[in-house]
């Protein structure tokens, strides 16, 4: 089973390439190719919706795009395909972003490169462009997020610009849509001869770059002097692509590194990033002028500055967890749209959908797939629609203001001392509060990390101790009534992911991660974008993951028919005794693999019977909370980390869950807790 | 505190040349000199070192003895590339001969004048001194490592010395390069800097790899009214 062909058909239906030879899209290349290229957070995501009006996701913190996004803009007469890239700090590749981003400027061959920077940090930024023209590429230079540099009090002179850089330079706020016109005719225009700044590096890497671009004889799609530079600072995905390429190269190419780098007392990394950045700031002296900044700080930076506060920052999470988690979710969406689907399937569709079915198919073994008491309407579409997908939704929408408004970096910047604690650096609360939505996109977004072992740890964290929002949605709606019970739970659940990340940083080698990281400033979400992302997240998880519902309908059904599934629960009936379980809860966790949330879901349904509650609910609540991850997961686990580490990972939760709960059950009783 | 004895320069050299740190590369003394058969002497003499046949090896006093010879020597280098500017064949052979005028107790100024660095300027480890596991604080300091300003100093950027490439290079591509103006905003739970109009956030390990040469006045800005007490105690490393 894999949900590839889903990914195909969803990149049909939105216009991706999937990039195979008889793809339908691909078609004859009559067009112009136009690559997007900037650092993280400078808005080439939103350059790209603008030119190709398609969608690419969008936020307020460093390495949103994971995933290259391709899109067709037409401008005047000409056609442009546009490849849209994960941000780069530089050509050179560092993470695993930047080795997508290195890899399409190395085969894609590209007519123009759009240079997307941010105004503001003008020469910072033009340290690469200077890097994008050295490499013989033929750039054009955006300086996007204008209106903010102009705020700030910043200036740039652009024909002074374009003359020192020997490019085109447009100025724009590409949000909001200003100077879009002036890229388009400058996008429409022949694409612009590679531009004519050059750097001058120490004469010793001179004259090793003389000697690398001597040895190199395979095209690369790059200048020699670009791929010179880059293998001098020792990049180790070009050195990968050089050895397969010309194998016999490779020793004298260590060699010469070798030598060059015991010249200097410094990485050449350094060496070079510092010869470069003099020339960006000759460039950018004669181009920018800074008039005093604002004396008075803004609403933005007074609130930007509260919410990194130590002691003013925890309201702040407070009032945020409150009112986007409690409310949002938790009343909102389960209360209100939960309870109101609810009755609807209940008294409407159910019924209706079980004498349709019962007519038209006479089996009852056909017609127990679909409307039987695991059947595909009665239970998958039900608990998907109803249940599942307004909680997710609710959810998605409350992150997505939360990306936009460039409050993550700031929480994972103080969280980071306690992350370190737990294997992990203040960067991982990115995909760890995205997992209180959706545990299996998370784990896909467990690529912004930066080391193996952080990467591993959070998904293993994910899999156990993050509750996804449709678990939190039924858990707060269950709960909501019993505020001990509910706080039991939280610091239940709390405690198991601190504990058991300790423990994982422990046994997991690895140094500590360090910790890094850009802070946006905080910026107003725009409502269409945060409608935008979140209705993509919500198709994402409409086609990727329902299919997996009805997927395991169908197991059900046929555990059902084969009393597979009886036997199961059969099996499961001591250990649920043992946690001081009804019955009717083996069911329950039995559901919970194929879908977390479905088992969260199925306790829904038995506290709603009156067959649970008190503290056996608290008990089941907190087990099913750990308990395995849903197949969906599991597989993207399989996908992202390999067999071996989705297996391990299941195979320390299940006992780990249950033990727990024996625990749990044990303290509750003996210390009489009533709930 | 280090027990040192005065020696002669060549038998400081010398000492230096056995320091298991030291680079291999490091000119050693020619054998049938004079001055070096007086050296081993002199050092011999005075229990610092032991002659396993024609090799010789320091002993605990004279561990502790070319530990303070190689800071002294590699603290002038740092000197010299940070503050005074001077680089490359020159400041080698001047920190060779400042070395021997730095004597103890003053290289503890310097070292907190400077920061106390961790590395000279070509990549060696300087062995720290008392100062060091103090976090002494000079009064008018002129490089200091980020992490251990007050919110509201800055400066330039100095250097950027790290074990791990992959920080240093990242911390580059992100805009720390040598001569970036850098101001510390906050320095709990992690450290935010400005850096021109860029705002970066990193751990104490991180921000202890940037080095800052002081150009403000040194004296924390007035606390602004968001700031409760919460600027830790410089903790030794």
């Amino acid at each position: 089973m894999t949900v590839r062909p889903l990914a195909y058909v969803r990149d049909l239906l939105t216009g991706r390439q999937c990039g195979c030879e008889t793809c339908p899209l691909a078609g004859a290349r009559t067009s112009r190719k136009l690559i997007l290229f900037g650092s993280p957070n400078v808005g080439k995501s939103v350059v790209f919706n603008q030119l190709t009006g398609a969608y690419a996701v969008v936020s307020n913190y460093p390495g949103t795009t994971v995933e290259v996004s391709r899109g067709r803009a037409q401008v005047r007469e000409v056609a442009l395909e546009v490849v849209d890239t994960p941000g780069a700090y530089s050509l050179a590749a560092l993470s695993d972003d930047e080795r997508v981003t290195q890899e399409l400027l190395l085969e894609e061959r590209p007519d123009v490169v759009l240079h997307v920077a941010d105004a503001k940090h003008l020469a910072r930024m033009l340290a690469m462009t200077v890097q994008l023209v050295e490499a013989g590429l033929p750039v054009v230079l955006d300086l996007n997020i204008m209106d903010e540099a102009e705020r700030a009090g910043v200036q740039v002179d652009l024909p002074a610009l374009e003359r020192e850089l020997g490019l085109p330079v447009v100025a724009t706020a590409a949000a909001s849509g200003v100077g879009m016109d002036r890229l388009r005719s400058l996008l429409a225009a022949p694409p612009p001869p590679p531009g004519g700044v050059a750097v001058s590096y120490p004469e010793v890497v001179e004259r090793a770059i003389g000697r690398v671009g001597e040895l190199l004889q395979a095209d690369y799609g790059l200048s020699r002097r670009a791929l010179a530079l880059l293998l001098l600072q020792r990049d180790e995905s070009l050195r990968a692509r050089v050895q397969s390429r010309e194998p016999e190269i490779v020793s004298e190419l260590d060699w010469i590194v070798g030598e060059t780098e015991a010249c200097f007392a410094q990485p050449l990394s350094f060496v070079i990033a510092v010869a470069r950045q003099q020339v960006a700031d000759q460039i950018s002296a004669k181009a920018l002028t800074q008039r005093a900044a604002p004396l008075r700080p803004g609403l933005s930076e007074t609130l930007g500055r509260l919410a990194m506060h130590p002691v003013y920052g925890l309201p702040l999470l407070v009032a945020v967890v409150y009112f986007g988690l409690y409310l949002g979710v938790g009343k909102l969406a389960a209360g209100v749209a939960v309870e109101t689907l609810e009755t609807l399937f209940a008294q409407h569709v159910s019924p209706v959908a079980t004498v349709f079915v019962t007519r038209l198919l006479p089996w009852p073994v056909a017609s127990k797939l679909l409307v039987g008491d695991y059947g595909m309407l009665t239970l998958g579409v039900r608990y998907a629609f109803a249940i599942v997908l307004p909680l997710v939704t609710a959810f998605f929408l409350m992150f997505a203001l939360l990306e936009d408004s460039g409050y993550l970096p700031r929480l994972a910047m103080l969280v980071d001392r306690v992350f370190k604690r737990i294997g992990l650096s203040g960067r991982a609360v990115i995909p760890l509060v995205l997992g209180l939505g959706c545990d299996t996109m998370a784990t896909l977004v467990t690529r912004v990390l930066e080391t193996r072992r952080e990467r591993l740890i959070a998904t293993f964290l994910l899999a156990l101790a993050v509750p996804c929002s449709a678990q939190l949605g039924v858990i707060l709606g269950l709960l909501s009534t019993h505020p001990v019970g509910l706080a039991i739970w939280a610091g239940v659940v709390f405690a198991v992911f601190l504990f058991s990340g300790f423990l994982a940083a422990r046994v997991l080698p690895g140094g500590e991660s360090r910790f890094y990281l850009e802070i946006p400033p905080l910026r107003l979400p725009s409502p269409r974008n945060v409608l935008v992302k979140t209705w993509n997240r919500v198709r994402w998880y409409a086609l990727e993951v329902i299919p997996l519902f009805l997927l395991a309908s169908v197991l059900l059904w046929i555990g059902d028919l084969t009393h597979l599934f009886r036997l199961l629960v059969a099996g499961l009936q001591p250990v649920v005794h043992a946690l001081g379980l009804p019955d009717a809860a083996a069911e329950a966790f039995l559901f919970g693999f194929f879908r977390r949330d479905y088992g969260a879901a199925r306790l829904f349904d038995v506290h709603g019977g009156g067959a649970i509650s008190g503290v056996p609910l608290v008990v089941a609540m907190v087990t099913v909370t750990l308990f395995v991850p849903c197949i969906a997961q599991l597989m993207v686990m399989q996908k992202e980390r390999g067999w071996r580490t989705a297996l391990a990972v299941t195979a320390i939760i299940f006992p780990f869950a249950f033990g727990v709960g024996y625990l749990l059950n044990l303290v509750l009783v003996s210390l009489r807790v009533q709930i | 505190m280090r027990e040192e004895v005065a020696l002669s320069d060549v038998a400081e050299e010398l000492l230096a040349g056995l320091w298991p740190e030291q680079e291999a590369a490091a000119a050693a003394p020619d054998p049938k000199s004079v001055s070096t058969r007086e050296a081993v002497e002199e050092l011999q003499a005075k229990g610092l070192v032991e002659a396993n046949g024609p090799a010789l090896s320091l002993t605990a006093t004279g561990l502790t003895t070319a530990a303070g010879v190689v800071r002294r020597e590699r603290l002038a280098e740092r000197l010299l590339a940070d503050v005074l500017n001077v680089s490359g064949a020159l400041a080698t052979e001047t920190a060779c001969r400042f070395e021997h005028l730095l004597r103890r107790g003053l290289d503890d100024e310097i070292c907190t004048l400077l920061g106390h660095p961790r590395v000279c300027p070509h990549g060696s480890p300087i062995p720290p001194g008392p100062c060091c596991a103090e976090g002494a604080q000079a009064a008018a300091k002129v490089v200091s490592s980020l992490a251990d300003l007050s919110p509201g100093q800055g400066g330039v950027i100095a250097y950027l010395q790290s074990q791990r490439r992959e920080v240093m290079s990242r911390l580059l591509a992100m805009g720390a390069t040598p001569g970036a103006p850098i101001v510390l905003r906050q320095r709990f739970p992690s450290l935010v800097f400005a850096l021109g109009h860029t705002e970066l956030a990193v751990d104490e390990e991180t921000a202890r790899d940037i080095y800052v040469r002081l150009t403000r006045a040194s004296k924390p800005a007035r606390q602004s009214r968001l700031r409760l007490g919460f600027r830790r105690r410089h903790g030794g490393r």
